[in-house]
């Protein structure tokens, strides 16, 4: 046993500086949350469903054959920053090199000789799973012309040194908008930053200063605490953020989550989510009673959780604009990300079983509307809608 | 041929609450631990979902998460005259299955033997004379009470056990348990909040004189982050606790404790749905060298490791040792041998109560909810008048109010139709109850061994059980009997009844599941099958880990003494074995 341990040691310890330069490269697979798509060994191979088809990811293993051993470093800061892969091939932009592109050359380089330590997985991918026409690569040509624009991220004068470390997080190699940005026709961003969007039948949370859909009542501390942690005193993440967490930020430098916190916290509120359900009071009755059966054993009828499960009170995930991710975890349940921190990783049953639609609406437009909550109410209809979606596994 | 696997550190047999104890213990001492239960993966999450968990039939009346006769049956008879049979269906009592074992079903009640029972020889004969321990082959465990006291300590922390302190370090405190060996310090949650019947039961035992305490729950009285950062929700008094896995990460289970921590650890790894056939010795029998399992699909694997760990229930560790010859079979014929030495079980009465205008409100349960007194338990009172030793502790607790099952009726009312409807209307609110949870000790002919006729679908023999009520043990619960008789007075029921226990154990209708003893743990090598760290006297790689070290059973639950034996076992191994190992007893 004891020989055992000293083997590990030595593992872990020979050529020190050798090992810093790696473990740096290592932070920027964090940083960049490559695990989040490209899979835990990076061997890719995770559908990711776009509304243009299937996008499956590809194999970033140094495996010549089916990764990239045979890249260059120039290969991959040119996939890296331009989007562009050995031959030519145009990227698709579900690789978020429009964001990867603010990243120093100098990060891409110890990124890249990290990646190459990789224990290579001999694993072919069939990437593109696309519709026509979107599987015709060539046509990203003119969305790069028309939506990418690189360059190097640049401080903003005035702004603190934490703030523009936060700034070139989130929108650099964090890549926060993929989800977080409302995106146009072309799946490009638009609109305003990082106010919410849907993704893959989740809703990807409004992160700016409102009060009601955004972070605006959590403080920074509560920030960094949701990302360190994967649950906070308001809300607990799951659903494509707990892997997020689990893979990234979770793993990310206390001063690095708070410099995050710091850029959040500085967002201007967006328009919010329309305000309050009004003229729902039969809505809210059969929901409160539905909620104390279903919910309050767990949640609290205060809706203030506990230690281990959500609160619903000041939970800006149940006052988004779009019912898709609370009427989800009602109908199909979830499972929070565990994290060392907090290992527990609690599970929300499915209860889509035993509610109709209007029940499921009448909890949802309760919660959502009580203990300082906020936001439209939700009908049967969405409710309809969002359980089919579920059923066809869209 | 089975198929040679690399070598581990370590293999543990079984994960339910030892296994995943010791698992995380030898895991965060750096050495790695393998873990091959027979059972499947279960986590709340993913299958005890709040929703569906509440299903009386499947889970309380069909025995969901229960082990399966198929899978290993037991035979039994209640003497060496008799021909054991096989048990066709677990009833007297119902081992667990899967990963967290019992620990998933159980109900929560996490007591500490005392001070007493750890040196029971010593102190009855010491208090008495030797003769009052007639035939009893009681003897003393081996570890001290301050060796064992912090490691009770770390278990009830673990669980978050939810309870108010008695005895705080010598100073009796008001409200607990005041007959309890000193604790070092309270309980890490205040007591559940108490149902009608428990507080009616306790306002009457003050009234009597006697010391009502809320019992140690491993129910949450509220939300709990345990030592290792895994935390757990406040109970809901739902009423399906005992047979049923929590929906609610509310009661106490490796899968809301240890196993968030455990399965994260690189150096563990768990194969479920894998069954140890057998531990391997060297050829001269002294140490052990690898187990032997097979898969789901029927492959065999051989696994070899430096150390063994059997964390089964305690009867399997038992059948384990047997099967493996770990040791020498006992023998009652002539009292040699130290395996299957010992066997104890749990000796039980109860009394009903049913009243015209009460309003119980039963559906408010929870696992270990209620009200007990001490003042009969043990050596707590004086036996020197009495013709026994032992005793139990009285409980008033409130588990459930469920349709299937909970249905009070007074004696002669028909069994069905339309009165027995009537009559179960009326009692539902109107029932209570309150019982003795009874010692149990080791006498000659109890005894477990393996079966000569009956063998498990591997081609294995059965385990049987030989087990009668010991005479001493019939007294006992017959004189606890009398004392429900006089505690049922001032209740003024409409009416009463109490159980007396009859000699001829049954093994059809439930009773408990706190089966002990068969390789336990003592200071001799000629009397007893592991040594105080519980490790194997006749191969030292080898540790015996829950129930089958108790030298004799207690009244109270086992389990917060199974807790504190795997923390105390681990704690030999991390600061004694790796450092040198070998024998850590030399006698």
């Amino acid at each position: 046993m004891r020989k055992f341990l000293l083997a590990a040691a030595l593992t872990l310890f020979s050529s020190a500086g050798y090992a810093a330069d790696i473990e740096a490269g290592k932070y920027q697979a964090v940083l960049g949350d490559c695990r989040g798509c490209h899979g835990k060994d990076l061997s890719g191979g995770v559908a990711l469903m776009t509304p243009f088809g299937k996008l499956v990811t590809p194999n970033i293993t140094p495996d010549k054959g089916t990764g990239i051993g045979n890249y260059s470093a120039e290969d991959f800061r040119q996939a890296m920053k331009a989007g562009i892969a050995p031959g030519g091939k145009l990227l698709y932009p579900a690789m978020p090199y429009p964001s990867y592109a603010r990243m120093p050359d100098a990060d891409i380089t110890a990124l890249w000789d990290y990646l190459k330590t990789v224990k290579p997985v001999k694993k072919p991918v069939d990437v593109n799973q696309l519709h026509f026409p979107f599987n015709l690569r060539f046509m990203m040509r003119g969305w790069n012309i028309l939506f990418f624009s690189p360059a190097p991220y640049a401080d903003t004068a005035g702004k603190s040194a934490a703030w523009n470390r936060g700034a070139y997080l989130v929108n650099g190699p964090g890549h926060c908008a993929a989800c977080h940005t409302p995106k146009n026709f072309f799946g490009a961003d638009k609109g305003a930053a990082l106010t919410g969007a849907s993704l893959q039948g989740w809703y990807a949370p409004d992160l700016t200063g409102d009060k009601q859909a955004g972070l605006g009542s959590w403080s920074a501390n509560d920030i960094v605490e949701y990302l360190g942690t994967g649950r906070n005193a308001h809300s607990i993440a799951s659903g494509p953020m707990a892997e997020a967490v689990e893979n990234s930020t979770a793993q990310m430098t206390a001063s690095d989550l708070n410099a995050i916190a710091v850029y959040l916290k500085d967002l201007p509120a967006s328009r919010g989510n329309g305000g309050g359900a009004t003229g729902v009071e039969a809505q809210l009755r059969a929901g409160r009673s539905l909620y104390d059966i279903n919910c309050a054993a767990c949640h609290g009828r205060d809706g203030k959780g506990s230690v281990l499960f959500p609160a619903l009170a000041g939970n800006a995930n149940v006052r988004q604009v779009r019912a898709d991710t609370v009427v989800r975890m009602v109908l199909a349940g979830g499972q929070a990300v565990a994290t060392p921190k907090a290992p527990t990783g609690p599970g929300m049953p499915s209860l889509g079983w035993k509610l109709s639609n209007s029940q499921a609406a009448d909890i949802l437009t309760y919660v959502r509307n009580t203990w300082g909550n906020s936001a439209p109410a939700i009908s049967a209809e969405t409710v309809g809608r969002i359980r089919s979606e579920l059923h066809s596994g869209s | 041929m089975a198929r040679m696997l690399p070598k581990k550190d370590v293999v543990i047999m079984g994960l339910g609450w030892t296994g995943s104890i010791l698992g995380e213990q030898l895991t965060a001492a750096g050495l790695n631990v393998v873990a091959l239960e027979r059972g499947p993966w279960r986590d709340t999450a993913t299958d005890f979902n709040i929703g569906y968990m509440q299903d009386e039939l499947r889970y309380a009346i069909r025995k969901d998460l229960f082990l399966s006769p198929a899978v290993e049956a037991m035979t039994m008879r209640n003497n060496a005259s008799q021909t054991a049979l096989p048990m066709r269906d677990y009833g007297s009592f119902l081992p667990g299955n899967g990963v967290g074992g019992a620990g998933v079903h159980w109900n929560g009640h996490t007591w500490r033997f005392w001070e007493y029972d750890f040196r029971i020889k010593s102190h009855i004969t010491e208090r008495y004379g030797a003769a009052k321990l007639k035939n009893l082959m009681l003897q003393d465990w081996g570890p001290s009470w301050a060796e064992i006291e912090p490691h009770f300590d770390k278990f009830e922390y673990l669980c978050g056990v939810s309870g108010r302190a008695g005895n705080l370090k010598g100073q009796i405190q008001p409200g607990g348990n005041p007959f309890e060996s000193p604790r070092s310090r309270e309980y890490p949650n205040p007591p559940m909040r108490m149902p009608y019947a428990s507080t009616l039961f306790a306002e009457k035992m003050t009234g009597l004189g006697f010391h009502p305490f809320p019992l140690p729950s491993s129910n949450m009285s509220r939300a709990y982050t345990n030592p290792l950062g895994v935390r757990m929700g406040e109970c809901s008094y739902c009423g399906f606790c005992e047979r049923f896995a929590c929906g609610n990460y509310s009661k106490s289970s490796p899968q809301t404790t240890v196993l968030p921590v455990l399965m994260r650890r690189p150096n563990f790894e768990l194969r479920t749905e894998c069954e140890v056939l057998k531990v391997n010795l060297t050829p001269d029998g002294k140490m052990a060298k690898s187990v032997t399992y097979t898969d789901q699909n029927g492959v065999e694997f051989e696994q070899p490791g430096d150390l063994v760990v059997l964390c089964g229930y305690g009867l399997m560790n038992v059948r384990m040792m047997l099967l493996s010859r770990i040791g020498q079979q006992y023998d009652p014929a002539t009292a040699k041998g130290t395996i299957g030495r010992n066997y104890c079980y749990q000796t039980s009465a109860g009394a009903r109560l049913l009243f015209d205008d009460k309003h119980f409100n039963p559906f408010i349960g929870s696992g270990a909810l209620g009200m007990t007194i001490d003042d009969f338990q043990g050596d707590g009172f004086d036996h020197s008048k009495l013709d026994f030793v032992g005793g139990a502790g009285i409980s008033c607790s409130v588990t459930n109010g469920r349709p299937i099952s909970n249905r009070p009726t007074a004696p002669g009312t028909p069994r069905w139709g339309a009165k027995w409807k009537q009559a179960t209307k009326e009692g539902y609110q109107n029932a209570m109850g309150f019982g003795s949870q009874g010692s149990s000790y080791p006498v000659r002919e109890n005894y477990l061994d393996l079966d000569p006729t009956y063998k498990d679908r591997h081609g294995r023999p059965l385990l049987r059980i030989t087990f009668d009520f010991p005479d001493n043990d019939v007294a006992m619960s017959h004189y606890l009997s009398d004392q429900l008789e006089k505690m049922v007075k001032p209740f003024n029921a409409k009416y009463s009844g109490v159980g007396r226990l009859k000699k001829g154990w049954d093994s059809v209708p439930y009773q408990s599941t706190h089966n002990t003893g068969g390789a336990i743990m003592g200071l001799d090598p000629s009397t007893s099958a592991v040594n105080k760290y519980l490790q194997s006297w006749d191969v030292p790689n080898v540790f015996v880990v829950g129930a089958s070290a108790f030298a004799h059973n207690a009244g109270m639950n086992p389990t917060g003494t199974v807790g504190a034996l795997a923390y105390w076992a681990a704690d030999a191994i991390t600061s004694k074995y790796i450092k040198s190992p070998g024998a850590l007893v030399h006698t």
